[in-house]
């Protein structure tokens, strides 16, 4: 189990506790939170699932497979914080990550 | 006025099999879908990326599922409309009028949504003031290339098509290519192309870089493009273009009075009928308790559906449940000669 902190465009907060095993981007869709999309359900191939990761927690997230940078380049306003949420998985590791969710997906 | 028994929307695997089994049991349909190709999903998103999930098929790729789909609903004729989005519906008596983005109109007595997660569409550049250039100097894809002949053109992104545009259009014009990273995700042997052209002066490549604002009167003159650490470049350009893939929008299918919760119509799981009579849903863009959004659970909610289009198509007949192994009727449709 792991608090992840999700800042959402509305300026609202919301900290959920996930399972381990979930990706952040199912925290998200199975808490209601909004301005997650994940239209393809994540598969890596639609880049609506985009979030920013808090700079200090950049370098403690598991590295970017082939593919989420490429996909990353079709993402709504991408930065060098740009992460797709839907290849975080969730574990005690992650416990206290903050995100912030973008205004739109696309 | 196109007369069927029954509408598909969206051509993508569940679409396919969803005519296939509307064609086993003897019902007629057309389909309709927004890209210029068949395969929906598999054909835009991943044609080359194996699946490995479909029943009795070890492996296949997004493509070859496609293709074989298409062989497999061959015999049934099934008129395919590209390019073309559903605008509208109106239910007439008991039957539906369906009128398509270029003015086709189908007269059916059910419709299928199959339509994935909804149409795809090009994605936009994130700046505002793009949407006043749109269409007139700003593209997201090319129809008439030679426009751009001898005049400055702005090519954002990193895939193929803005390496391939990038490239075919140094011929003619004088390009710049941005891109916001110095890695690319199209094709290796592009990207050392363009990188040459870059050396000889022939384009100019910005790497790093990502729209920052367009500006111009009637038509764009200068784009402002910003540097990962801030630095802000003026280009002149007489036309900017992005290719950013693409993304999918719900569009019209949510003005059709459906109940519709997080981008997916909610079915029943008898037939996969929406909360309008003579409307399913199946595939990716329908919901129900346990919904998985595998390729297989599309062809299972398609072959019920079919056979919940029947008592629209045909209220007086009885359909029977039969085997292709051994119906006669089934057979015949198929084509199969004994």
């Amino acid at each position: 189990m792991a608090k992840i902190t999700y800042y959402t465009h509305d300026s609202k907060t919301h900290t959920i506790d996930v399972q381990n095993g979930l990706t952040v981007m199912e925290g998200a869709i199975q808490n209601d939170i909004p301005g997650i999309d994940a239209d393809c359900g994540g598969g890596m191939a639609c880049a609506t699932c985009h979030v920013y990761v808090k700079e200090e927690w950049l370098s403690k997230l598991p590295k970017k497979e082939d593919g989420e940078e490429d996909m990353l380049d079709m993402a709504f306003e991408p930065k060098s914080n740009s992460r797709l949420s839907c290849q975080l998985i969730v574990s005690d590791e992650l416990d206290g990550l903050e995100v912030n969710i973008p205004s739109k997906q696309g | 006025m196109i007369k069927k028994d029954v509408l598909i929307i969206g051509a993508g695997p569940t679409g396919l099999f969803c005519g296939h089994q509307l064609g086993i049991i003897g019902l007629s349909c057309e389909i309709v879908d927004n890209l210029d190709k068949a395969g929906g999903q598999c054909i835009e998103l991943y044609p080359d990326k194996p699946i490995y999930d479909i029943p009795a098929v070890p492996e296949c790729t997004g493509e070859e599922l496609t293709n074989n789909l298409l062989q497999q609903i061959k015999p049934f004729n099934i008129k395919f409309h590209l390019n073309e989005r559903v605008e509208e519906l109106k239910k007439i008596e008991k039957r539906w009028n369906v009128k398509t983005s270029s003015g086709i109109e189908f007269d059916v007595a059910a419709i299928v949504i199959a339509g994935g997660v909804g149409s795809f569409e090009p994605r936009k550049f994130p700046v505002k003031e793009c949407e006043k250039f749109e269409g007139k100097s700003l593209f997201y894809s090319i129809k008439d290339k030679s426009i751009f002949k001898d005049k400055i053109v702005s090519i954002f992104g990193g895939g193929d098509s803005a390496l391939d545009w990038a490239l075919e259009l140094s011929n003619i014009s004088k390009v710049n290519l941005i891109h916001r990273r110095d890695g690319f995700s199209g094709a290796e042997s592009s990207v050392q192309k363009v990188k040459e052209l870059n050396d000889q002066g022939k384009l100019n490549l910005f790497t790093k870089y990502q729209m920052e604002m367009v500006s111009g009167d009637k038509k764009i003159e200068v784009v402002k493009i910003k540097h990962d650490e801030g630095e802000i470049k003026e280009i002149k350009s007489d036309y900017v273009l992005g290719f950013f893939g693409l993304i999918m929008q719900l569009g019209p299918i949510l003005n059709w009075g459906l109940n519709i919760n997080k981008k997916t119509v909610l079915v029943n799981t008898e037939n996969f009928e929406t909360n309008v009579e003579g409307i399913f849903a199946i595939g990716d863009i329908c919901s129900y308790p346990g919904k998985l959004k595998l390729i297989l659970s599309g062809f299972h909610e398609g072959a019920l559906a079919a056979r919940g289009c029947f008592k629209y198509a045909k209220p007086d007949e009885k359909l029977r449940f039969e085997f292709t192994t051994t119906s006669k009727a089934a057979q015949e449709r198929l084509g199969i000669k004994k």
